[in-house]
């Protein structure tokens, strides 16, 4: 590991500025997935802000019947809530289907947003990989690309965002609030939040150098049943090849979300309004122009069955 | 690699030979092969910590993770490194009551927390309920992973009865119970290579007063 600086912040706008003077520097919250990255060197920080002590770590109601979440309130917290596991059932099932109980006791809901790909190559130094290095390309395009992604990719990333919990928080249409160096607050919906890699595959999402999230909102509770579906290598314990987040209504109709299969949380309006004609109608729809290679094609089919799965326990 | 080796020449001999005659070989002609002298040291910072009830004041390089400190600065070796990268369970801790991967923290993330650790839940004399039942269950072979399965299960008795959520429950808004197929869920964040799974599993529900 690089021998970094460390400090702890006591105030988000003071903690984005100090990010944002230093070259070099980040936010560590919980530190799961930064400090498993700094450990092989991939991510090389020169300096620390650690944002824990920061008053985010609340759960409030908002004016108009919603949750507003703080960015540091931990998977754990937050999918026990009483608020969350009643109303937004989506969203504690995505959670606890994540990671372990010790590391969603560390992760905080800001940093799940902010988890990087696990894509076998960003994550092997010895291979070119545009995403951790610019301009080296892209060693999965014709390489092992099993668990990456079908759609949304360029030319110059195949890469997968890889969480669960941001996929549930696609379906709710939550909207996360950050704060800049210079103090301005700012909203942004989910849907904008992380990127399609495009020509820029190093940048994840739509935040600014220093900006940091403090809150994570969702609207008023959508009611209908909750599901996720995820779909692994093994039983507990590893990455979606294929998830399916979903709210389904009395009527058959709802939204739907899909993890494993593009850069972010994918999910096509047109597509879930077709939740009644079944699941074939939807990912056909969702998944139209999708480019898949020769070892991941199988996540095609794979999310129809997914679907079809939540359908079929939505009729029960 | 051939299979053949002179007589007398072993294995690891030929080997350890081929790296040494690389290295020679990729040395920069004229290079200095003394390492050179840091610029500066590297950044070491202050952090008190509580470790099975008593306090320490430490010094540490920033890079440090918890798991490091209990290990190297104050000897607590029942923690393991297994991964080091948090896929494995062996380093499991508690800090504050809560459970966590110590290799994937900072010492300096920790000033003023309560760590627990295999050495603090009992003794040799006096065992915590849960390590006499991974003796009386033989939870373990070669008991590597075993201080990480034990402060792992430990806490899980406890969030199954704080009543947090889990992926196996068919209503995440109601109650979880002691079941068997709870605490596997629960224990997926902790490996055993031997695969003393369903020997881990009778001690954790003998403690929790269930049938396996």
């Amino acid at each position: 590991m690089k021998a970094f600086t460390y400090e702890r912040a006591s105030d988000p706008a003071a903690a984005a500025r100090s990010v944002a003077s230093k070259p070099g520097a980040k936010f560590i919250a919980g530190g799961t997935n930064l400090l498993d990255l700094m450990k092989i060197e991939v991510e090389t920080p020169t300096h620390l802000v650690d944002v824990q002590d920061l008053d985010l770590d609340k759960i409030e109601k908002t004016s108009d019947g919603g949750l507003r979440i703080g960015a540091l309130v931990s998977n754990t917290a937050l999918a026990a809530d009483q608020r969350i596991r009643r109303d937004y059932a989506v969203l504690t099932r995505a959670i606890v289907a994540g990671a372990s109980g010790q590391l969603r006791n560390k992760a905080s809901t800001g940093g799940n947003l902010l988890q990087r790909t696990r894509c076998p190559y960003f994550y092997d130094t010895n291979m070119p990989c545009n995403k951790r290095k610019p301009g080296t390309g892209c060693a999965a395009i014709g390489g092992y690309s099993r668990q990456l992604a079908v759609i949304g990719v360029s030319d110059k990333c195949i890469a997968t965002f890889p969480g669960d919990m941001p996929v549930a928080l696609r379906v709710l249409d939550a909207v996360v609030e950050t704060v800049k160096p210079d103090g301005q607050r700012r909203s942004i919906p989910i849907a904008d939040f992380h990127r399609l890699w495009g020509d820029k595959p190093e940048q994840d999402t739509v935040l600014e150098p220093g900006e940091l999230i403090t809150h994570v909102t969702l609207p008023r509770p959508l009611g209908g049943q909750h599901f996720y579906e995820k779909v692994r290598d093994r039983a507990s314990y590893a990455f979606a090849l294929v998830s399916v987040a979903a709210v389904i209504q009395p009527d058959g109709t709802g939204r739907v979300a899909f993890g494993g299969m593009a850069p972010k949380p994918w999910r096509v309006a047109e597509a879930e309004a077709l939740l009644p004609q079944g699941a074939a109608a939807v990912t056909a729809r969702a998944f139209q122009g999708a480019t898949p290679t020769k070892d991941n094609a199988f996540k095609l089919p794979l999310a129809t069955r997914a679907l079809a799965s939540v359908i079929a326990q939505a009729k029960a | 690699m051939s299979d053949f080796i002179e007589p007398g020449v072993s294995r690891r001999g030929v080997l350890a030979g081929s790296v040494a005659s690389v290295a020679i070989a990729n040395a920069p002609s004229g290079a200095n092969a003394q390492t050179p002298p840091r610029a500066s040291e590297p950044p070491a910072m202050p952090v008190n910590l509580t470790v099975n009830g008593k306090k320490h004041a430490l010094r540490v390089d920033t890079r440090t993770t918890l798991l490091d400190t209990l290990r190297e600065h104050l000897r607590l070796t029942g923690t393991k490194k297994g991964c080091d990268h948090g896929q494995c369970g062996a380093c499991t801790v508690l800090v504050n009551g809560q459970r966590i991967n110590s290799c994937l923290s900072l010492a300096v993330m920790h000033e003023g927390d309560e760590v627990t650790t295999i050495e603090g839940l009992g003794t040799p004399e006096k065992l915590h309920p849960m390590q006499a039942a991974f003796v009386k269950h033989d939870g373990y072979q070669c008991g590597y992973c075993t201080p990480g399965q034990i402060c792992s299960a430990v806490a899980v008795l406890d969030e199954i009865k704080a009543g947090q959520p889990s992926h196996v429950q068919a209503d995440v808004s109601a109650k979880p119970a002691f079941t068997a197929a709870e605490m596997r869920e629960r224990m997926s964040g902790n490996i055993c290579r031997c695969g003393a799974y369903s020997n881990i599993a009778d001690a954790m529900a003998d403690v929790a007063g269930v049938k396996a």
